[in-house]
């Protein structure tokens, strides 16, 4: 089998001593695979997600991330881009005034020109059937295109893993079909946190549990 | 490609998202297709120009120029097609403020008696005075309701960065206008949440106490989002620096006969004041 994406080591975080979130969490994400993360609220699956790109650090344990070791901030910033992280309110993703400025911004940081900037995101936004979306204000689209343009501002990096933290969320029952769709049709490898049953049977292969800081293959 | 020029026909619209739109020009059925010419014209120089106005409309003092700029901004209101009711609603508000200043002034300034009311004698030079302050104030509102009014709150973020204002004050201006709505929503609902567990306020310690765990819940959520949106733009490779979209757009036909009807005007209330 080729290098695994991520290779997590006994983990150990605790936001409160007395309570550890994750006690020895081990996990091996190879390319392609598309695992469901599971678990009770509370149980730490997007402390998790922040752990794997280093938004927070783990008190012990090994975060490998696309062949290295990744241990200080400087380690990760170049994990960032390659695993995308999809965060749970798309008005904490989506800060830009326009569409195209938000989908702009991970290609400009990751110093790409203009033009090519402008090329991205026009694939990316018709790649998710968002056509002539460039010049919409951010925060006057409703809940499911936001959810859809927040998707877009990751795609537009173009990832190998994608982190998906609730994608579904508060969709309506189309704009959800939509998402599945979307999503099958994606290469990338994948890591979707849910509480959704049929959803998570129809995007992942693969199912985790994270339950008293452990985390279960079943 | 030039999205800024194609950005600034798009974003006046009303997005058909249902949101009513910030701007203030009217969209009423007939004139959907009539876009007014003002909104064609360059937004950095609708700037400038309204800040070369109001500049310009401090300096004066004689009536006849302060009735002028008043006439000329209502000119241009008229040119930005405001809307005449929001309009009137907005400079009524605003000219309330002022109402006490007013009133006073015509008493408190000495000068030449005019009329007296109560014992107490009104003067030539205060009722001067007063009306040269509410014309010169009312002016300059109606100037920026009708130059900055009819745009959207990003494209003038947008006209303030191109103009190199201090980034800082653009990008808090911009994540202001983002965030804004999304504050509000979140005291609504804390809000409703009380309500609906009969919370009603009035004047003894609960009401203050509640009060101020609501602002303060307000401000721990407000950090708590701001965190989660600067690490979502460390995920995008955000390291402290904004790269810009927007090229700089050539000042056409429009832009260049905007700026000349601006020139005379300006020359005009000037000549007016020392005529």
């Amino acid at each position: 089998m080729s290098e695994p994406l991520f290779h997590l080591s006994g983990i150990h975080f605790a936001y409160d001593p007395e309570q550890p979130v994750l006690a020895g969490v081990h996990f091996t994400l190879h390319a392609g695979e598309r695992v469901a993360l599971t678990g009770p609220n509370g149980a730490g699956k997007t402390t998790l997600f922040y752990l794997m790109v280093g938004l927070l650090k783990a008190q012990a344990g090994w975060v490998e991330a696309f062949g290295r070791r990744r241990i200080h901030e400087k380690d990760f910033v170049d994990v960032r881009p390659r695993a995308g992280l999809l965060f749970q309110d798309p008005d904490d993703q989506l800060f830009c005034p326009t569409v195209i400025e938000d989908v702009a911004f991970g290609p400009l940081n990751l110093g790409k020109s203009m033009a090519e900037t402008r090329i991205i995101v026009r694939h990316t936004l018709a790649g998710l059937g968002l056509e002539g979306f460039e010049n919409r204000i951010t925060h006057q689209l409703s809940g499911g295109q936001r959810r859809l343009v927040s998707l877009a501002t990751v795609l537009a990096m173009n990832p190998e893993v994608l982190l998906l933290d609730e994608p579904a969320n508060a969709l309506d029952a189309e704009m959800r079909e939509r998402l599945i769709t979307i999503l099958d049709g994606l290469p990338q490898a994948m890591m979707v946190i849910s509480h959704d049953e049929d959803f998570l049977t129809r995007i992942a292969r693969r199912r985790v549990c994270l339950a008293q800081g452990r985390l279960m293959e079943y | 490609m030039n999205a800024y020029a194609s950005s600034s026909a798009m974003t006046a619209r009303p997005v058909d998202g249902g949101h009513p739109s910030t701007a203030y020009f009217s969209t009423g059925a007939g004139e959907k297709k009539r876009k007014p010419m003002l909104e064609a014209v360059d937004s950095r120089l609708r700037l400038v120009v309204c800040w070369g106005f109001a500049l310009a409309v401090i300096g004066l003092t004689q009536l006849p120029a302060l009735l002028a700029a008043l006439a000329l901004a209502g000119f241009a209101a008229m040119a930005a097609r405001l809307k005449r009711a929001a309009t009137l609603r907005h400079m009524v508000a605003f000219d309330g403020f002022m109402l006490f200043v007013l009133l006073f002034l015509p008493f408190t300034v000495p000068g030449e008696v005019v009329f007296s009311l109560n014992g107490v004698s009104a003067s030539r030079e205060g009722l001067l005075h007063a009306a040269g302050i509410l014309l010169r104030s009312n002016a300059v509102m109606l100037m920026i309701l009708a130059l900055l009014g009819s745009m959207e709150p990003v494209e003038l973020g947008h006209a303030m960065a191109r103009l190199r204002l201090p980034a800082k004050f653009v990008h808090l201006f911009l994540f202001t206008v983002r965030y804004i709505e999304v504050l509000g929503r979140e005291y609504r609902r804390l809000r409703v949440a009380m309500k609906a567990r009969g919370f009603r306020v009035r004047c003894n310690p609960h009401t203050w106490r509640s009060i101020g765990y609501l602002f303060g819940m307000l401000l721990v959520r407000s950090i708590e989002r701001a965190e989660r949106i600067l690490a979502a733009m460390r995920c995008r490779g955000f390291q402290g620096r904004f790269h810009s979209l927007t090229e700089v757009k050539t000042m056409d036909r429009r832009d260049y006969a905007f700026t000349g009807l601006s020139v005379v005007a300006g020359g005009a209330l000037i000549a007016l004041e020392y005529w």
